[in-house]
């Protein structure tokens, strides 16, 4: 017997019992369409994760004092109370790191009050050199960047984010050239940075005061030691390779002996990143297996109407064997009939998931994506558990005796 | 039995046995049958329920095999075959005819009589068509090709089986009890059609437990305890036709 006899006879059969088919793909509708929308909703904050911290600087190395062990006495301490990076690590960086790191910036800051005219903004003042923008991929909208000569010379100007703009100059003005105070100290507003919107922890990426590093080290805070070092990499996949560079710069410079512990640490995006999608991964495959339990549940329910269709159509088997059907037609037959109700259930549950899913975000503006190969699995997955459980009732059908099964009442 | 050895025999049984095991018990349903049929023969087999016309007609039709004995059919032996082997030779050579019709439920008479056509892939979906139209126009049925089979009588229900029967062009047609289930009148209009297929030079085995329809065919077979007791051929075969024109008519 051929393949399209075979779809005949199956189709004929789904055809004659149209609700009970019905009701079988059901599960299976279901099954597949939240395994389909499951995973989209996983892979969609996946993915709208992975696009902000990129956005932050996916290249972006951070250097920090410290490194969460316990120092001298036992005591764990905070970081920014450890005072063990100095300029001239920052410089030793710069200096001997320029294999694969395209831009160093060092990092000191300070909080505290931001005031001009009647108005004040409660901000941190962050000192940098002028890579820290290319590093955090900042842009200067308006005037310019500090220079290096400002570095040298502790210039008190500064380079100042949206957010401080719209709350310090509130009637329009243009603040290039106007001087703010930060405390005690004045500082003139040399330019102003590109909106950059709220980051996907919900800080505001344009509540930031730049200045050199050197005005906040020997003009606000009064220190020597740094917060910590940022840098970038040239490309992504160097990041690794620049993290164990710098760390032999930094030990060499603290002299750091052979087997002893570190007292600083350089962690990379790429670490928050995984930890960030590690998580999203956690609760894809969470949602998965919830989905994939349903998936499981419709199968079964295939299995049991076709082992009723097969009671109920002892006769009809009987008759198909005594009219010359092998156990092999009649074993395909069945196992088509479950085939084509899982294949159809799986492409109704397809529309139903990818249509759900993009209900998701255009109602609900939750970020989705669809992975093809969550469909072609989930696909697959269907048409496999209509063979896997259509087969033992098939395989019942086609051991029946003809003698027996014809004269079935 | 060497009569009509100038006929083609369709079947031939030597000595065949077939014993059912039940429990620690040994059932002898047949207890050594042997004997031939030839081409375009109408033979009724008779005898009383118990008496192994069921396990005879199992085994004329390869749905069984024999324990011991040989079995041709159409110069076939059958007994060594294995399922498939029957299967296919069922299809090819063998028309069945039920008692209770086993019509394929909603589903027309044209889809009904292409069945056994369907498992031999030798055919093309057109020509299977063709030889279902043309079956159900020699059994009658030739204005009802799309009923389907819950929208007819019982009487052309058996008529849309026995199309069935002959669509595969079988060497034999067995009938199991295919009366049984009619009222008389429709069950001489069943047995008209088929001493009309006699006539038209089919082999036909009738399996029946009511002695009057032995008149009809061409001979007659009778069982009793798995053994035959009685082969006799039917000189003076009734018309069924008459019979039916003799039934009082239908009143309204």
């Amino acid at each position: 017997m051929n393949v399209s006899n075979l779809l005949k006879i199956a189709l004929r059969a789904i055809n004659n019992n149209k609700l009970r088919s019905f009701l079988t793909m059901l599960g299976i509708i279901i099954g597949v369409g939240s395994v389909i929308a499951m995973l989209a909703i996983g892979q969609g904050s996946k993915k709208s994760i992975q696009e902000q911290i990129s956005e932050m600087g996916s290249n972006m190395i951070m250097v920090h004092p410290g490194n969460n062990e316990r120092m001298g006495g036992g005591v764990r301490m905070n970081s920014s109370e450890m005072q063990t990076l100095k300029n001239a690590d920052y410089e030793a960086i710069v200096s001997k790191c320029t294999r694969y790191l395209s831009a160093v910036s060092p990092m000191v800051s300070s909080s505290g009050q931001m005031i001009y005219g009647n108005n004040n903004y409660p901000t941190s003042v962050t000192g940098v050199s002028q890579d820290y923008l290319e590093i955090r991929k900042l842009t200067v909208e308006k005037g310019d960047v500090f220079t290096d000569q400002d570095i040298a010379s502790s210039a008190k100007v500064c380079v100042i984010g949206k957010t401080i703009v719209d709350n310090l100059f509130t009637n329009q003005e243009d603040p290039i050239g106007k001087v703010v105070r930060f405390g005690k100290v004045p500082f003139t507003v040399v330019g102003v940075l590109a909106a950059k919107g709220y980051n996907s922890m919900g800080q505001d990426q344009d509540a930031v005061v730049l200045a050199p590093y050197t005005t906040i080290q020997k003009r606000v805070s009064n220190v020597t030691y740094l917060g910590s070092i940022y840098a970038s990499a040239k490309e992504e996949s160097q990041t690794s390779k620049a993290i164990d560079e710098i760390s032999e710069v930094l030990r060499e410079n603290h002299k750091i002996k052979d087997g002893a512990d570190d007292d600083f640490s350089v962690r990379s995006q790429e670490e928050l990143s995984s930890m960030m999608t590690s998580t999203t991964d956690m609760m894809t495959i969470l949602l998965a297996c919830i989905a994939g339990i349903s998936l499981l549940v419709g199968g079964i329910g295939i299995m049991n109407i076709m082992y009723v269709s097969v009671t109920e159509r002892t006769r009809e088997i009987g008759l198909r064997m005594s009219v010359g059907a092998r156990g092999v037609d009649i074993l395909a037959q069945f196992l088509i009939e479950a085939i084509l109700i899982s294949v159809t259930g799986g492409l109704i549950g397809v529309v139903l998931g990818v249509g759900a899913s993009y209900a998701l975000t255009t109602i609900l503006g939750w970020p989705v994506y669809i992975q093809p190969y969550s469909v072609l699995l989930s696909f697959l997955v269907c048409t496999l558990t209509g063979v896997f459980f259509g087969w033992y009732p098939a395989k019942r059908a086609s051991e029946m005796d003809p003698i027996e099964a014809i004269r079935y009442e | 039995m060497e009569r009509k050895s100038n006929k083609k025999p369709i079947i031939e049984l030597r000595n065949v046995k077939r014993d059912f095991v039940v429990g620690d018990e040994v059932v002898h349903a047949l207890r050594g049958v042997s004997f031939s049929i030839y081409e375009g023969e109408f033979v009724t087999i008779m005898g009383t329920s118990g008496s192994g016309k069921s396990t005879l007609l199992n085994a004329l039709g390869c749905l069984d095999t024999p324990t011991s004995g040989e079995y041709y059919l159409d110069g076939v032996e059958v007994r060594t075959m294995n399922k498939n082997e029957r299967a296919i030779l069922r299809n090819r050579k063998i028309g069945f005819v039920f008692q209770n019709y086993n019509l394929l439920a909603k589903t027309t008479s044209v889809e009904n009589v292409e069945l056994p056509l369907m498992y031999n892939s030798s055919i093309s979906a057109e020509e299977r068509h063709e030889r279902a139209v043309k079956a159900l126009m020699a059994v009658g049925l030739g204005e009802r090709l799309n009923h389907k089979s819950n929208q007819m009588s019982g009487g052309q229900q058996q008529r849309v089986a026995i199309a069935r029967a002959l669509v595969n062009d079988p060497v034999i047609i067995l009938a199991d009890e295919a009366t049984g289930n009619l009222d008389s009148r429709t069950s001489f209009e069943i047995l008209v059609l088929f001493q009309e297929l006699h006539a038209k030079g089919r082999t036909i085995i009738f399996v029946t437990h009511n002695p009057e329809l032995s008149q009809y065919s061409s001979r007659n077979i009778r069982l009793r305890d798995g053994q035959v007791v009685e082969d006799t051929i039917n000189e003076h075969i009734s018309s069924a036709k008459e019979a039916l024109d003799a039934l009082p008519p239908v009143k309204d």
